[in-house]
């Protein structure tokens, strides 16, 4: 693995001149600096004083108390794992929904033909950009009572659906809608990983589909559908706005505590303590998927 | 291909059903807008563009379409300049923290968007910073600018190195080569990011809420009157702002497109 992706790179190591290999060296260090900079100053350093104030007291606004696990008590005295559940298994079904449903639609847009995939990957890709709240506020229109599925069908058949929302499965659907760019579009750049030949060569050799897929297309494709999977559920563990507009306090999850924490609760250790759970868990999922990864073949390919 | 058959007529079917299934909140976000009655109730009795004159009159809205806008320029603009750097060290150099780098690069997009915007409000606060959008900035910057350097490092990796090689031995300067041939080539990378830059933060607002303060961004907006105060304004805003994002999204294509042939 790591003798492809060594090759891929310019011939720097390979390169006779030993004085032009060093400058290379400091070159891509002052390259990587100011995003190196921004990612210590924007994001390790608010990590580090979101776990320093989780240990602080209760309603305390400074991060240099004295250290004490009470924060961390209250998570389970205070019932705060039941919106920690909740988010977890939210995640986890719509990660799992995802993957089922965006398979045949990579398999799909692989299979159309170049202009018309592009076309398609674009119009998946594109609602990323419209704010998720507008998104949601669209589907509670159209699945509320009076709303364009309900009237509709009223209208038609004079049949009343009533409301469709306020209920757990539609804030799975929600976050499933919202998601689904994100799971679809590494799926696809796996996806075309996969050279055509190699499938003609399994199916010449009297491979059955299910052989192709399972032995062929599933390996070759899994980095983009683990990026895939992995970017859902880490995202989907931080999900609000899902749960608040199609929910409407059916149910809480884990970032909703967090954030009423910080705001009506004006306690910022509790609402660490809560940030640094959510925070360790993505990460743990993070690393998992990360050590099997190789993304410099992946983006290096994909061209 | 041999199947050209039911299975793949399905597989059509479905590719379609979901492509339309994206698009029917913007739709029905389009209908309600020109919905005379204050609260949407479906089919329309009597339509109206009465909530779009109330939204182009409103000072607040034009603010925050300012402040949105302003944001998302500013992210781009910042995101292309750390985010070239960036891919050069991604993928054109070999260098000894390089794997390290490459893999902390990807941890703010891994992340609960959320979370990260607390957590850069408690950073902010505690070190003094005031929140305004210059905060915001810097917070969809910590995002955004990793996923910029993505884009423009897969440019990186498909061309050759010799070229800037070459140029060198041929006497040019380090800024010339940079100027003259780096750049160029990643060109359409470049372009590529700034676009999904100003996108994504047009879109953005978990980060754009927790950091921008008295500053309001038009999800922001949009956020804060769907919690209390509805007005059929929120669908005539939405649906303006979906406008707004496909226009730049199609003119930014076309360009792409038309301009370069990587």
């Amino acid at each position: 693995m790591t003798e492809i992706s060594e090759s891929a790179l310019p011939p720097a190591s390979a390169n006779p001149l030993g004085r032009l290999k060093l400058s290379k060296v400091s070159t891509g260090l002052w390259y990587a600096l100011p995003m190196g900079l921004l990612l210590i100053s924007g994001f390790l350093a608010p990590l580090v004083m979101v776990l320093l104030y989780s240990f602080m007291p209760r309603g305390t606004f400074s991060p240099f108390g004295t250290p004490t696990l009470e924060n961390y008590v209250d998570i389970v005295v205070q019932n705060f794992y039941i919106s920690f559940g909740w988010s977890l298994f939210l995640a986890l079904i719509s990660t799992l929904i995802l993957l089922v449903v965006s398979y045949p639609l990579a398999v799909a847009i692989k299979r159309a033909a170049p202009k018309r995939a592009l076309i398609l990957t674009v119009l998946i890709i594109a609602p990323l950009f419209v704010a998720e709240n507008i998104r949601l506020h669209g589907w509670v229109l159209f699945l509320d009572k009076a709303g364009v599925l309900d009237g509709g069908v009223k209208a038609l058949t004079g049949f009343e659906i009533g409301s469709l929302v306020n209920s757990v499965p539609v804030i799975i659907f929600g976050l499933v809608y919202i998601y689904l760019p994100f799971m679809l579009f590494p799926m696809i750049l796996g996806l075309s990983n996969i050279p055509t030949d190699v499938k003609e060569a399994a199916s010449d050799m009297g491979a059955s589909r299910w052989q192709m897929f399972r032995d062929i297309e599933l390996p070759l494709a899994a980095p983009g559908i683990l990026i895939g999977g992995l970017l859902c559920f880490v995202i989907a563990l931080g999900a609000f706005s899902e749960s608040k507009f199609l929910g409407q306090g059916v149910i809480v999850t884990i970032a909703q505590d967090i954030e009423s924490a910080f705001t009506f609760g004006q306690n910022w250790p509790r609402g660490s303590a809560l940030s640094v759970l959510v925070i360790l868990l993505a990460g743990v999922a993070v690393w998992m998927a990360m050590r099997r990864l190789d993304l410099e073949k992946m983006l290096g390919r994909s061209q | 291909m041999n199947d050209t058959s039911t299975g793949d007529r399905l597989l059509r079917l479905y590719l379609t059903l979901v492509v339309v299934l994206l698009y029917i909140p913007m739709f029905v976000v389009g209908l309600a807008s020109i919905s005379r009655s204050r609260f949407f109730v479906f089919p329309i009795r009597k339509t109206s563009m009465k909530w779009y004159h109330d939204t182009f009159a409103s000072l607040q809205i034009q603010e925050a379409v300012w402040t949105s806008l302003i944001i998302a320029f500013c992210v781009a603009l910042l995101s292309v300049i750390l985010a070239v750097l960036g891919a050069l060290a991604y993928a054109r150099y070999n260098w000894k923290g390089r794997k390290l780098y490459q893999q902390l690069l990807l941890v703010p997009i891994f992340f609960p968007q959320s979370v990260l915007g607390l957590a850069l409000q408690i950073w902010f606060s505690s070190i003094g910073v005031q929140m305004s959008w210059g905060a915001t900035v810097f917070a969809q910057l910590v995002w955004i600018a990793p996923i910029v350097t993505l884009v423009i490092a897969i440019q990186a990796y498909g061309y050759n190195g010799s070229v800037e090689e070459a140029a060198r031995d041929l006497g040019a300067s380090r800024w010339q080569v940079f100027r003259d041939i780096t750049l160029p080539l990643l060109g359409p990378g470049i372009f590529s990011g700034f676009l999904f830059a100003i996108l994504l933060s047009w879109g953005n607002f978990p980060l754009s809420y927790f950091t921008s303060g008295a500053d309001v961004t038009i999800p922001e907006w949009l956020y804060g009157k769907m919690i209390g105060g509805y007005t059929p304004m929120v669908p005539a805003v939405g649906f303006l702002s979906v406008l707004a994002g496909a226009m730049a999204l199609i003119v930014g294509l076309t360009i792409r497109v038309r301009g370069h042939s990587p």
